[in-house]
């Protein structure tokens, strides 16, 4: 599901009404901005953030730049975009990169927010990027958090040092960093144990983590589904450790996500990172503009197209466009073809970053796995040669193919014909090339982007 | 003094700070006006109570100010935590605890969101009810979060309880099973569900949860059952999708809110119980093994404008952690 789906939702509704018009009134004006108000703290945004808000775009959508414009109506939709982008931070932020390495970064954060496999997923993106990361095991209080760790680096092959659960988180981060130093790792990454906020002791022992290893990244991790005290929290951490960023994680749930908003606007520091999922890969860098877009459904396409680029093997895909050219293309490409879509992950997910509103129309279609299991197998019970060559697969092949895959012949009957009409559409989409992928399609607001092969 | 009493010290004096924010609404002596009522709305969305919610409990207080003819602004605060006590028992019986019987096996089925707090409040009833003289077995069916199984293997060594446990990865209905029968041959009281934490929106997750549960219907047929959705307090207007998606896949019989020793209210289980008939029936204050209460929602009521006895600072013994 869309991330700020109903967020999303209700200001389109809005606006629509503002839309229709020719010119606004500031009655028009406070209308709109009552919805924004609501949508607003419905999606859990701080009341006091809320309150800035609706206040700056007021001022903005009653001047006259909106009266004179043709229309108004947009013009209001640009103004919260705008304004939305400038809440959430204008700029994408990297991460930082010490001139004399290890890097060190610390996160902090409640309890259950996501810490230990943030610390996971960040060293995997690095890990990605060349990098040599070191993970610290500082929760010393969860039981089995360390165990959490080194599970997790094991999964992804990235050493963990670890000195039990008897010795102090301190000690702890003075001794990983002599470790990554002496190892060249030049990245330490230090997981420490979630607290209270007003937890003195505790905050107290992160100060002195802090000032024993001077990270050069702080980042306190932030559960996209936080509701108000979110802001009391990041105020808080951000007044005691001074951090230098935000990860958002849990985005993947239906959570209007407001949390985000409130905590950069308190905190005044980026959002660098977004958890998408419980997969190792499932860690995304945060795109102010992209999110704005998507809370007004514009689309999230720019994410959707980095998505598809990432996960496909390009040469792959270069072949298949040349079979394609050729109308070659055979089961064993879809085959393939699945399988890379398969990479890029939940079906729903991707139709929700699509433009248009083209996700919300197919908001309730349920792309089962179970489907795609299925075609697979069918496709999997024929021969090489019929996977080749499907125009010879008579009724008794069908019948083999039917009980080899533990289906009945319509299933093997349906697939062929989508396979065929799916081979004539991709010859009319060759023609315009797949190659525009790639290209910028945020304007295009509306038109799909040329998506190979989805069967569905 | 032991390090928890200084450590609550600490706490209870940063938390009063917060508080005492929050609770400037109610200040003796003020007047009730609309920058009253105004304050008094903004004061419950601030506590997660959510917008629609606010608004009804202002009007029925504006209504209860003009009928009784209310003057001061301590009466006042009475009638809100009353309604707000109201809303929060709903159509349930007075006892809102987890219901336990005698003489029959109780299964406890315990599932939430990632990182709500399930694991940690199955080690704190485990403690509950082992301290009560009942025979409690735990079953590790999160198998999916590394280490979740090493994870409540500690609490059920801390407690002394047997856990039901395989491999991490392992099919988490063969762990069900394997419990059921377990806690049937043993005779155990009350069998406690560890799941794996789902976000509400992924259909196949939800789809494993409720093969869970067929499992515990099939195994234990004459079992006396309560599922429980662990909340954090600190949740917003989510819990809302979180309670109902949970509710269509299992019948839910409760919520425990975690983590109400911070400063989140969890003012959201307000609408949520009044909207869905689904009791609070305990709340964490903690991370130590005695930081599980039973849940009163006068207290709680008193506690979204805190008034001093806050829910958790009434002989809070120290933790052997």
């Amino acid at each position: 599901m869309a991330v700020f789906g109903n967020l999303a939702d209700r200001l389109q509704e809005t606006f629509k009404k503002l839309t229709g018009k020719g010119k606004l009134s500031e009655a028009d004006v406070n209308n709109a901005m009552r919805e924004v108000r609501l949508a607003l703290l419905e999606a859990d945004v701080s009341y006091k953030v809320v309150k800035d808000f609706v206040a700056k775009v007021k001022e903005r959508a009653v001047g006259s730049e909106v009266l004179e414009s043709l229309s108004p109506g947009q013009q209001v939709v640009k103004i919260v975009n705008e304004e939305l982008i400038e809440l959430m931070g204008s700029t994408q932020a990297k991460i930082a990169v010490s001139s004399k390495p290890p890097t060190v970064v610390m996160m902090v954060g409640l309890q259950g927010t996501g810490k230990t496999t943030s610390v996971a997923k960040i060293a995997n993106i690095l890990k990605k990027q060349g990098r040599r990361p070191l993970l610290a095991a500082g929760d010393i209080y969860r039981p089995a958090a360390i165990k959490q760790l080194e599970v997790l680096g094991e999964q992804l092959d990235i050493p963990v040092f670890a000195l039990g659960d008897k010795v102090s988180p301190v000690e702890i981060a003075a001794r990983a960093l002599e470790h990554a130093q002496k190892n060249g790792n030049d990245y330490l990454l230090i997981d420490t144990a979630g607290r209270l906020h007003i937890d003195e002791t505790l905050m107290q022992e992160l100060r002195d983590v802090k000032a024993k290893v001077e990270p050069h990244e702080i980042l306190l991790v932030v559960d996209a589904m936080a509701g108000q005290d979110a802001i009391n929290v990041a105020e808080t951490f951000n007044k005691e450790l001074s951090i230098d960023g935000l990860v958002l994680t849990k985005m993947d749930g239906d959570t209007r996500g407001g949390a985000a908003l409130s905590a950069k606007a308190v905190t005044g520091k980026p959002i660098k990172f977004v958890g998408m999922g419980e997969k190792m890969d499932a860690m995304e860098p945060f795109h102010p503009d992209r999110m704005a877009g998507r809370i007004l459904g514009m689309g999230d396409v720019l994410s959707l197209i980095e998505k598809a680029q990432a996960n496909m093997d390009v040469a792959k895909a270069k072949a298949m466009e040349d079979k394609l050219r050729k109308a070659e293309w055979t089961f064993d490409d879809f085959l393939d073809q699945m399988d890379q879509m398969r990479k890029m992950g939940d079906m729903k997910e991707l139709l929700a970053m699509m433009p248009g509103g083209i996700g919300k129309q197919l908001k309730d279609v349920q792309v089962d796995p179970k489907d795609m299991a299925r075609i697979e197998a069918i496709v999997k019970s024929m021969t090489a040669e019929e996977r080749g060559n499907p125009s010879i697969i008579n009724s008794s092949r069908k019948q083999r193919i039917a009980k080899g895959s533990g289906t009945q012949v319509q299933h093997v009957n349906r697939l062929l014909k989508q396979f065929e009409q799916m081979k004539q559409l991709m010859k009319k989409f060759s023609a315009s090339g797949m190659t525009n992928m790639g290209k910028k399609g945020k304007k295009g607001r509306g038109s799909m982007p040329n998506f190979p092969g989805f069967p569905f | 003094m032991g390090f928890f009493s200084k450590l609550k010290q600490g706490l209870t004096k940063t938390r009063d700070e917060f508080n005492s924010k929050m609770s400037s609404v109610f200040s003796f002596g003020r007047k009730i006006d609309e920058g009253f009522y105004e304050e008094l709305e903004e004061t419950l969305i601030q506590s997660d109570v959510g917008f629609e919610t606010a608004i009804d409990l202002v009007e029925s207080l504006r209504a209860r100010e003009k009928a009784e003819k209310i003057k001061d602004t301590e009466t006042l605060q009475q009638a809100l935590e009353d309604e707000i006590a109201k809303m929060l028992t709903g159509d349930v019986a007075e006892n809102q605890g987890i219901n336990i019987k005698d003489n029959c096996l109780n299964i406890i089925l315990v599932v939430g969101v990632n990182g709500a707090g399930k694991t940690t409040t199955i080690g704190k009833m485990a403690n509950y009810y082992n301290s009560r003289k009942k025979k409690v077995l735990l079953a590790a069916a999160d198998t999916f979060r590394a280490a979740a199984i090493e994870q409540l293997t500690v609490w059920g060594e801390r407690v002394g309880v047997d856990v039901i446990r395989q491999n991490s990865g392992s099919d988490p209905g063969a762990v069900v099973f394997d419990a059921c029968q377990a806690a049937v041959s043993r005779k155990t009281d009350i069998l406690i569900v560890d799941t794996a934490g789902r976000l509400q929106n992924k259909a196949n997750l939800m789809e494993e949860l409720k093969k869970i549960n067929k499992i515990i219907d099939r195994e234990a047929p004459d079992a006396n059952v309560e599922i429980l959705l662990v909340l954090d307090s600190g949740t917003g207007q989510n819990a809302i999708s979180q309670a109902k998606l949970f509710g269509e896949v299992v019948p839910l019989t409760g919520i425990i809110l975690t983590k109400l020793d911070g400063t989140a209210k969890g003012g959201v289980v307000i609408g949520l119980t009044h909207e869905l008939n689904l009791p609070v029936k305990m709340i964490g204050v903690g991370e130590g093994i005695n930081d599980l209460r039973e849940f009163v929602p006068a207290d709680f009521a008193c506690a979204l404008f805190a008034k001093g006895n806050d829910v958790d600072e009434d002989e809070h013994e120290d933790d052997e952690y």
